[in-house]
C-alpha cells in the first residue's frame, strides 16, 4: 500500500550523525516542544506498520541538516518501503531487482562489512585496537584531530577515503553485517562469533545507493539505543534529541517482524544518466535553492 | 581573526594551517549514510606553493589568514626589497623581498601594476599580469620576408627576461608576452 506520512513531525531524531532541521519556533501541536522537517519517514511508517498497514511504501522528501556536496543535498527523496515476514536477505534481493533491473546493471555480490575492510583497508573493524584504527587514519588527518575521533569515527573515515573509493572499482555490492555499535534500527545477532548487525547498504559505482534492515522490533532495546544515542551526542557536544514516545509506543504495541529499506532516489538517476554530481539531476540543488 | 567552518569551505578561501596560510582549492564533503561527515579538503600553501590534501571532520573549523590581493604599481628596486605603490592614490608602498618577488622578476617594469599578495600585511608573493608589453634590448638582427619560416631565435626584453621570438624581430621593438608560458605572442610596436 502506498502511504503517505509527515514531513513535519513533533519529534526529531537522535542519530548522532544525522542531524534534523528545526522547523520553528511554533511547536506542531498542542503539549508539543518543537517541530522539526523529517530525516526519514521511518519512525511514521513503522507506526502504520503497527497499527496493522501491511507492507507499505512511499516516495518522501526528507531533510538533513549540513549535508551538502556532490553526492548530498540538504533535502533530497527516499524511495522506501517495509515488508512483514522478510528478512535483510529476502529484501536484499528485492531491492537487487529493482535498482539492478532499471540500471540494467549485474546483481550485486554481498560482502560483509568486515570483509570489506580486511580488503581494502587491510584492517579488521571488529577486533583492531582503537589505537590501531586510530594510526591508520593518520594517513588523511592529523593526530591532534584524532584526539575528537570515536572509534566509529575512524570506521566512518577508513570507509569514506579507502573503502567507497575501492567499492567504485568493483560491481554492485551489498555490505552487511555492520558493527553493533552501527546498528542503527537494525537487530543484531552473533555470527562468526562477532554481534553483527542486520543492516545492508548497496554500493553501484562506489556510490551508496541505500539503506535497509531486518528491522528492530523490541521496545526496550529501541529505548536503550535512543538512550546511547543521546549520550554520544552530548560527548560530541551536540543537543540532546527528545525521544519520539509515539514510535517507542508503537514498538510496544508491536511492529510485525519485518525488513525495510530506503533508496535514495536522485543517486540512483544520477547513475542512471552516467552522472557523478547530484546537481544534474536535481533542478535547484542548495546553493540555489 | 575570524574562522571559517568546514560547511562554509570553497575554493579561493584563505586559511591558516599548520602556522601557514593557504588557500583552499578543492573541498568535498564525504559521509557514509549513517557515518560521520568529513571534507575533504585540497589546499595550496602560500608560503611554499605546494599542494596539500587534509581531511577535516564535518564541523571542525580553520583559522582565516590575513590573505588579500591588491594592485600595485612598481616602483624601483634598492637592490634588496622591491618597492610597490598602492594605486588607490594613498601613495602607501610595500617593500617585497626577493622571496615575494622570485619568478615575477623577471617581468618587472617600473609603471607597470602588478598583483601583490599580502599576508598581515607584508607582501607575499608578486604576480605578473598574464601579458605584459616590454622592448626588445638584445637580439640578433631580424631577416626581413622571413615572416613565413617558423624559424625562432632568442631576445632579451628590457626586464632582462630572453623569450623566442620570430626570426625578423628586432632591437626596440615591443612585444607582447605571456608570463605564464614565458611564450612571444605578438609583436605591439614595430622598430
Amino acid at each position: 500500500m502506498e502511504v503517505e506520512t509527515p514531513v513535519l513531525g513533533r519529534y526529531g531524531v537522535t542519530d548522532i550523525n544525522i542531524d534534523s532541521i528545526p522547523a520553528g519556533p511554533t511547536p506542531l501541536a498542542a503539549g508539543s516542544a518543537e517541530a522539526w522537517l523529517q530525516t526519514s519517514p521511518e519512525y511514521h511508517m513503522k507506526r502504520l506498520l503497527a497499527a496493522g498497514a501491511g507492507p507499505v511504501y512511499q516516495v518522501a522528501r526528507v531533510f538533513r541538516d549540513g549535508e551538502s556536496g556532490r553526492r548530498h543535498n540538504p533535502e533530497f527523496s527516499l524511495l522506501e518501503w517495509y515488508r512483514p515476514g522478510f528478512t535483510d536477505s529476502d529484501l536484499m534481493a528485492e531491492v537487487s531487482d529493482l535498482v539492478c533491473g532499471w540500471l540494467g546493471c549485474e546483481a550485486p555480490r554481498t560482502m560483509r562489512y568486515r570483509d570489506v575492510f580486511l580488503r581494502f583497508s587491510g584492517v579488521d573493524p571488529f577486533l583492531a585496537s582503537n589505537a590501531e584504527l586510530s594510526a591508520r587514519c593518520e594517513q588523511w588527518v592529523e593526530p591532534s584531530q584524532l584526539q575528537a575521533f570515536t572509534r566509529d569515527d575512524c570506521l566512518d573515515l577508513l570507509m569514506s577515503c579507502q573503502v567507497e573509493p575501492a567499492l567504485a572499482g568493483t560491481g554492485p555490492v551489498f555490505v552487511t553485517g555492520y558493527p553493533e555499535s552501527q546498528a542503527a534500527l537494525a537487530r543484531v545477532s552473533e555470527q562468526d562469533g562477532l554481534r553483527q548487525a542486520h543492516r545492508f547498504e548497496l554500493y553501484v559505482q562506489g556510490v551508496e545507493l541505500c539503506n535497509g534492515y531486518w528491522e528492530l522490533t523490541d521496545c526496550d532495546e529501541q529505548r536503550q539505543r535512543f538512550a546511547a544515542d543521546n549520550q554520544a551526542r552530548l560527548a560530541a557536544g551536540k543537543p540532546e534529541m527528545p525521544i519520539d514516545q509515539d514510535f517507542l509506543a508503537a514498538l510496544q504495541a508491536g511492529v510485525p517482524d519485518c525488513a525495510g529499506v530506503a533508496l535514495g532516489l536522485d543517486r540512483l538517476l544520477m547513475l542512471k544518466l552516467g552522472l557523478d554530481n547530484l546537481a544534474g539531476v536535481i533542478a535547484f540543488p542548495a546553493d540555489r535553492a | 581573526m575570524a574562522s571559517y567552518s568546514t560547511n562554509e569551505f570553497r575554493g579561493g578561501l584563505k586559511v591558516l594551517l599548520d602556522g601557514d596560510p593557504c588557500i583552499i582549492l578543492e573541498n568535498e564533503f564525504v559521509k557514509p549514510g549513517k557515518g560521520q561527515a568529513f571534507n575533504r579538503v585540497k589546499l595550496r600553501n602560500l608560503m611554499t606553493n605546494r599542494q596539500w590534501e587534509r581531511t577535516f571532520k564535518s564541523g571542525e573549523s580553520l583559522e582565516a589568514a590575513d590573505v588579500i590581493d591588491l594592485e600595485m604599481e612598481y616602483l624601483y628596486s634598492d637592490g634588496e626589497f622591491w618597492h610597490f605603490m598602492k594605486t588607490d592614490g594613498s601613495f602607501e608602498q610595500y617593500p617585497a623581498d626577493a622571496k615575494a618577488v622570485s619568478d615575477a622578476l623577471k617581468w618587472l617594469k617600473e609603471q607597470d601594476v602588478y598583483t601583490v599578495t599580502l599576508y598581515n600585511g607584508a607582501p607575499l608573493t608578486v604576480t605578473p599580469p598574464n601579458f605584459v608589453e616590454l622592448e626588445v634590448v638584445d637580439t640578433d638582427p631580424g631577416m626581413k620576408g622571413d615572416t613565413a619560416q617558423g624559424g625562432t631565435k632568442p631576445a632579451t626584453l628590457s626586464t632582462g627576461a630572453v623569450v623566442n621570438v620570430p626570426l625578423f624581430i628586432t632591437i626596440g621593438e615591443v612585444l607582447k608576452v605571456d608570463t605564464r608560458s614565458g611564450e612571444y605572442v605578438n609583436r605591439v610596436k614595430v622598430g
